[in-house]
């Protein structure tokens, strides 16, 4: 089956734990057990309505302050696809835990307070989201309740975060305005009876329609190597099978590849996922592939098609999210890890700061703090094999790790070499 | 059609998250309890890396009071895998007074088996326990990472945890650190018995509607035994039932039901309107039962 991931967007108590929560609820997806033990907290709160947020908010220091900390992924499905939605905190102080929801993430939904319309987050999480080339966004104009449903109300905030969108760098961004009610569940899985001015989908009626190939990451196959597998057993005395997960696109046997970094030419000679042979290895598969000649390919080594070569470079630019209290500086050294290869890096150049609510960038910077975005060049202590994160997501990205604490303390997308 | 490799997103997952264990750490070892779960991450781990065996071994932290089918059924696999299985028993911490037992109505050794898990992971220094826990469970567990880091005493630091992006695990750290690792983090109950189905897996017979002395209590079908405390007036019943979930004895409870196959189990599933947790006797002792647990080294 299908599996689609979603991630949810939106300032604090704007309502994505209630709504993922409803989204559960109307789909009957919430089992006895745990809607008993939501009913029997909202009544002890006091509340004289179901509190959602209780079937996602797993953590005894989220349910103390009523808000989000750290993402929770949450399964669903229907007869058409299996979902699994990440519950991302709206605090900013955990804006790194909301990139970590979106970046496996193949649609977004961004909740907008129907009181409070467009604020600064709302533009922040617009903004990575696009920046991460989230392929679906779905903008949903929450509490419509608490503004009398008015159409006025949802056209309003409607042209606001359009404006929004004529700023974005990624314009293949799909996106959808729904008026919702995340607790009264208007337009969330059924259909409201109090906006008959709107057309539209439902919520659900929108994610069951997503086209998997039109959100799905589809480029130039990358072949990251994982792992050597040398059995030495009597039967398979000489096998060496490299195992790793196919990106971006398709290879078959009697493919020409080339091994980096060696540039060494061979031909794929079998493919096997498990103990079966194949004659293509699928996107996002994780396979085993031998080769016709006898080259030596270890691991963080990368299979590619002749012709078809990524940049092979020891410095490039990329743009960063920050994610640690302490700070990155021009000249501090951290490990970088692209797909399964680790370097060494050096931070070369901090060139500017973006401002992700919109307002242009910051020149003047000399060092990056938590949840800073900016755009920043390393030098590298051997060559990696990458695309611009543009073409190839995968191979476009990577992560920073500090090698004292050996956090990982940032996330990259490179822009180029 | 063409032949490509098939494509299961979870499977494929899976198996990736088993090789990057297998190339980023020293000493893994995976966590076998008999149950569902782990006989699914020994398939798993059987697809990642064939035709080499498992590159680590298997381990079982023994409660003593565990279903005879299980342990039976252990034996027979770790044979015909021809891996190594290490066995540390709960009643030896007990013997030693390292733990004390519980007594009373709903004595459990269930949060016992820490203690002796810590003491096996620092025996073996293994770097990297591989385990079955899936986050649609419960609540804290939805939570978690697929790399999970704990410090010197097991201890999860719920939050503040390491952002994981993207398909990157970040395996590094310190001596005396371990990781816990949970390849799949990202199933459902229904897709662990729906892939038993499809790839013919053996499970323990306890699985299937079976003829079983039981009492009821809480509303909870518990399993008549030497190691389930009973009281008086809580009448045995005999009762065609089966287990969702295998764990202790103690902590297990059975659920009514003919479903002696594999596709009546899926079909079953599919149509239950409670969860498997809600069959956990462990998890009815407060709503952040599993997050204590957890923050004190508890699998
Ligand atoms: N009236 C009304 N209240 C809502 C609606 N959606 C959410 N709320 C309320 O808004 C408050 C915050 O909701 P949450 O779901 O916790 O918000 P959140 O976006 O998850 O917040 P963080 O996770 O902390 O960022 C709760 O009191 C909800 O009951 C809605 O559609 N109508
Ligand atoms: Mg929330």
């Amino acid at each position: 089956m299908e599996v689609l991931k979603i991630a949810t967007a939106g300032s604090v108590d704007d309502g994505k734990s209630t709504l993922i929560g409803r989204i559960l609820y109307d789909t009957k997806s919430l089992t006895s057990d745990k809607l008993e033990a939501i009913e029997k907290t909202s009544k002890q709160k006091g509340y004289d309505y179901l509190d959602f947020s209780l079937a996602t908010d797993g953590l005894v220091a989220e349910r103390e302050q009523g808000i989000t900390i750290d993402v929770a992924h949450i399964y669903f499905s229907t007869a058409k696809k299996s979902y699994i939605i990440a519950d991302t905190p709206g605090h900013v102080e955990y804006t790194r835990n909301m990139v970590t929801g979106a970046s496996t993430s193949q649609a977004a939904i961004i909740l907008i307070d129907a009181r409070k319309g467009v604020i600064e987050q709302t533009n922040r999480h617009f903004f990575i989201n696009n920046l991460l080339r989230v392929k679906d966004v779905v903008v949903a104009i929450n509490k419509m309740d608490l503004v009398d449903f008015s159409e006025e109300r949802y056209n309003e905030i409607k042209a606001d975060f359009s404006e929004l969108m004529g700023k974005r760098d990624y314009q293949d961004q799909n996106i959808t305005f729904i008026p919702v009610s995340a607790l009264k569940g208007d337009n969330v899985v059924n259909r409201s009876e109090n906006t008959n001015w709107y057309k539209g989908q439902t919520l659900l009626e929108h994610l069951e329609d997503l086209d998997m190939a039109a959100v799905s990451n589809i480029g130039t196959p990358r072949f990251p190597v994982q792992y050597v597998i040398r059995p030495k057993t009597e039967d398979f005395h000489d096998f060496r099978g490299f195992a790793g997960k196919v990106y971006g696109g398709e290879l078959s046997v009697g493919d020409e590849v080339v091994a980096l970094p060696s540039q060494t030419k061979s031909k794929i000679k079998e493919i096997y996922f498990y103990d079966k042979k194949y004659q293509t290895a699928s996107r996002r598969s994780s396979v085993t592939i031998t080769l016709e000649d006898e080259i030596n390919v270890s691991r963080g080594d990368m299979l590619v098609k002749v012709g078809d070569l990524p940049s092979i470079d020891k410095q490039f630019t990329a743009t960063i999210s920050w994610m640690d209290s302490e700070k990155l500086k021009a000249g501090n050294k951290y490990m970088v890890q692209h797909g399964v290869n680790k370097v060494l890096a050096k931070v070369d150049a901090i060139h500017h700061k973006i401002n992700p609510d919109y307002s242009g960038i910051d020149k003047e910077v000399s060092a990056l703090g938590m949840n800073d975005i900016a755009e920043v060049s390393f030098k590298l202590n051997k060559p990696i094999f990458f695309d611009a994160f543009k073409k190839h997501r995968t191979n476009g990205s990577f992560i920073l790790i500090d090698t004292k604490s050996n956090s990982t303390v940032g996330a990259g997308f490179i822009l180029a070499p | 059609m063409k032949n490509t490799s098939h494509i299961n997103p979870l499977e494929n997952e899976a198996i990736y998250i088993f090789r990057e264990v297998a190339a980023q750490f020293e000493k893994p070892v995976l966590l076998f309890s008999g149950g569902k779960d782990s006989i699914t991450l020994v398939r798993l781990a059987q697809k990642a890396f064939w035709p080499a065996k498992i590159p680590f071994p298997l381990m079982h932290i023994d409660t003593g009071h565990n279903f005879p089918e299980t342990i039976a059924f252990r034996d027979k696999l770790v044979k015909e895998l021809g891996v190594e299985l290490i066995v540390r028993n709960v009643q030896d911490a007990i013997d030693q007074g390292k733990v004390k037992e519980e007594s009373g109505k709903y004595s459990s050794r269930n949060s016992l088996q820490t203690t002796t898990l810590l003491d096996a992971i620092e025996e073996f220094k293994f770097d990297a326990c591989i385990g079955g826990a899936r986050r649609d469970e419960e609540k804290a567990r939805a939570k978690e990472r697929i790399f999970s880091v704990r410090d010197d005493f097991g201890q999860w630091d719920e939050k503040n945890q390491r952002p994981e992006l993207f398909d990157m695990l970040n395996g590094q750290i310190e001596l005396g650190q371990n990781v816990r690792v949970f390849p799949i983090s990202n199933w459902t109950e229904l897709d662990v018995w729906s892939y038993i189905e499809k790839e013919e897996i053996e499970i323990p017979s306890i699985y299937f509607a079976h003829k079983r002395k039981i009492f009821l209590r809480d509303g909870l079908i518990w399993s008549h035994s030497d190691y389930v405390y009973q009281e008086d007036n809580e009448e045995v019943l005999e009762r065609m039932v089966r287990f969702r979930t295998v764990g202790d004895m103690s902590c297990t409870a059975a659920v009514f039901s003919d479903a002696a196959d594999i596709a009546s189990v899926v079909q079953e599933i599919r149509d239950s309107s409670i969860s498997e947790r809600g069959a956990r006797i462990d998890d009815k002792r407060s709503e952040a039962a599993m997050e204590k647990r957890k923050q004190q080294g508890y699998f």
